[in-house]
C-alpha cells in the first residue's frame, strides 16, 4: 500500500530560504540547494519549493534554483509561487519541476486549473489553498474561508467548496494551507485537514503549524491526510526527516523507511 | 551499432524528459532525447518514458513515425525500457480515450476501481514493488525498498509470464513487466531516490537477455 509522504516546503525569496510566521516576516535561513539535498540525503519524499520573490524580475531566479535541486535530487520536485499561466507551469517544468502549484491565480481565475492540467496533465497539478478560520455563514458554511495573496487578501470564498471545485477542474492534489496555524508549531488544523481530505477523492497534503512529530501522526491518522509538509521544525535543525519518520514507522504509521 | 547513439530517450510530447536524461546522467550514462525515427532504430538502448493521456500521446507517437521505430527497435533485439505511460502504451490497448496502443506486448491497461472511498485515484506516492519473476534490470530491488508512482490507469498483461513485480494498492497490480529485450515499470525509476538510480544503472548495463 502506498506509504504516507513527508514533504518539506522551502520558502525561496530571492533564491534564499525563508521562513515565515503567519506569513509574514520572513527570515532569510540559507541556501536552498544545499538544504533540498540534506533532506533527500536523509529520506525526504518530496520537496516543495514556494518562491515567494516580491518583485517579478527577480522571478527567473527559482528557475535556477530549481534546476540546480533537480541535478542532484531524484525525489519529485513541486513548484509554486506566482504561477499564473501554462507558460509559468511549463517553465518550471522544463527546468526540472514535476509539479506545479497553483494558488492566488487559480482563485482569480479558475479555468487555470482546466489548462494548465491539459497541458502537463492533471496528476502534476497541485491546488495549494490558504485558508483561515471564518465565523460560518450563508456563504462559508464550513468556517473556513479561502485568502489569496500572500494571506492577504480574504475572499469570501468556502474552503470545503473551493477543494471540490478543484478536483472538478482537474487538479491532482490539493495542499491544504492552515493560516492560523502557520508557523505557530502548535500543530496541524486537523478539522480542517479531514473535511477537505474526506471531500474529494485526490490525494490531501497537510500544511501549516508542524513543531512535533506527534503533529505529524495526528494529521496522517485523525486529520486523514495523504502527506504532511513540514518547514520550520526542519529547517533550524529542531528535528531531521529521518528522525520524523522514524517517529511515524514506530508508532504504525506506514512511511518509506528504506532509501 | 556503428555510429548509433549510446542512449536514446524517446521524445513524443509525453512528460518531463529532463527528470530521465538527468537520472541517467547521475548513473554515468548521457542520454540523447530524440524523435527521429532513425535514431530510434539506430540507438543501442532506449527508455520510453512519459506522462500524460494514452490518445494524445498514440497520436503523437503515429505522427512522427516514432511508433513504428519503437516496434523495429523491439523486433530488432534492442533493449528498450519503458516507464509508466511508456509501460502501457506498449501493451495492446488501453481503456484511458479507448486507445489501440503498440502492442509489443499482448494485454491491455485499465482504470483502477478501488472499493474503498479512502483511497485515492491517482494511485501517488511511495508503493513496494515485489518481484515476481527475477530480471536482471531489477536485481537490486529488497523488499523493503519503494518507488514513486502516479497513475490513474494500471497495465494488465495477458500473460502471467510478463509480469516481473507486482505492488499492492487494494489488491495486487502489475508494477513491472517485461518479455525479451523490453522491460518496463509502471513507477518512475528517475524520481524514485537511490533504489530508481541504481535500476537505471542496470538497465544501462543489461544486454537484453530476461
Amino acid at each position: 500500500m502506498l506509504s504516507k509522504r513527508v514533504i518539506a516546503c522551502l520558502d525561496v525569496r530571492d533564491g534564499h530560504l525563508a521562513k515565515s510566521v503567519k506569513f509574514v516576516d520572513t527570515r532569510n535561513i540559507g541556501d536552498p540547494v544545499a538544504k533540498a539535498r540534506e533532506y533527500y540525503d536523509d529520506g525526504l519524499d518530496e520537496l516543495v519549493f514556494y518562491d515567494i520573490t516580491a518583485s517579478s524580475e527577480a522571478r527567473k531566479i527559482i528557475l535556477d534554483v530549481v534546476e540546480a535541486v533537480a541535478e542532484q535530487v531524484f525525489i519529485p520536485l513541486s513548484v509554486g509561487g506566482g504561477v499564473r499561466s501554462v507558460a509559468d507551469a511549463t517553465d518550471l517544468r522544463l527546468a526540472g519541476a514535476e509539479k506545479i502549484n497553483v494558488n492566488s491565480a487559480a482563485v482569480r481565475r479558475p479555468a487555470l486549473i482546466a489548462e494548465c492540467a491539459e497541458a502537463i496533465g492533471g496528476q502534476n497539478v497541485v491546488l495549494s489553498m490558504d485558508i483561515r478560520r471564518a465565523p460560518p455563514t450563508e456563504a462559508l458554511p464550513s468556517g473556513y474561508e479561502i485568502v489569496i495573496d500572500g494571506g492577504r487578501k480574504p475572499m469570501r470564498i468556502d474552503a470545503l467548496a473551493w477543494a471540490c471545485e478543484g478536483e472538478r477542474l482537474g487538479a491532482g492534489e490539493l495542499v491544504v494551507n492552515a493560516i492560523d496555524a502557520d508557523g505557530t508549531r502548535q500543530g496541524y488544523e486537523l478539522p480542517l485537514t479531514r473535511l477537505l481530505s474526506e471531500a474529494v477523492r485526490i490525494p490531501v497534503i497537510a500544511s501549516g503549524g508542524a513543531g512535533a512529530p506527534a503533529h505529524l501522526y495526528d494529521v496522517l491518522t485523525a486529520g486523514k491526510a495523504d502527506a504532511a509538509l513540514v518547514a520550520s521544525m526542519v529547517h533550524y535543525g529542531d528535528h531531521t526527516v529521518s528522525g520524523l519518520k522514524r517517529y511515524l514507522h514506530e508508532r504504525g504509521v506506514k512511511v518509506r523507511m528504506s532509501w | 551499432m556503428s555510429g548509433g547513439p549510446q542512449l536514446v530517450v524517446v521524445d513524443y510530447d509525453a512528460g518531463n524528459l529532463m527528470s530521465v536524461r538527468r537520472a541517467c546522467r547521475e548513473v554515468g550514462v548521457e542520454a540523447e532525447i530524440s524523435a527521429d525515427p532513425a535514431r530510434i532504430r539506430a540507438a543501442a538502448r532506449i527508455i520510453f518514458p512519459g506522462v500524460g493521456a494514452a490518445g494524445s500521446a498514440m497520436r503523437s507517437l503515429t505522427a512522427s513515425g516514432v511508433g513504428p521505430a519503437l516496434v523495429d527497435a523491439f523486433h530488432a533485439g534492442t533493449p528498450i525500457l519503458g516507464i509508466c505511460l511508456g509501460l502501457q502504451i506498449s501493451l495492446e490497448h488501453s481503456e484511458e480515450n479507448d486507445t489501440r496502443t503498440l502492442g509489443l506486448l499482448p494485454g491491455e491497461v485499465r482504470r483502477f476501481q478501488l472499493d474503498d472511498p479512502a483511497l485515492k485515484v491517482p494511485h501517488m506516492g511511495w508503493n513496494a514493488v515485489r518481484v515476481v519473476r527475477p530480471h536482471p534490470v531489477l536485481a537490486d530491488i529488497a523488499e523493503t525498498d519503494e518507488f514513486y508512482f502516479v497513475h490513474a490507469y494500471r497495465p494488465v498483461p495477458a500473460q502471467r509470464r510478463h509480469v516481473l513485480a507486482e505492488s499492492v494498492y487494494e489488491g495486487a497490480f502489475c508494477s513491472a513487466l517485461g518479455s525479451a529485450n523490453y522491460v518496463a515499470t509502471q513507477f518512475h525509476p528517475e524520481k524514485s531516490g537511490r533504489v530508481g538510480l541504481r535500476l537505471l544503472a542496470r538497465f544501462a548495463e543489461w544486454d537484453g537477455r530476461a
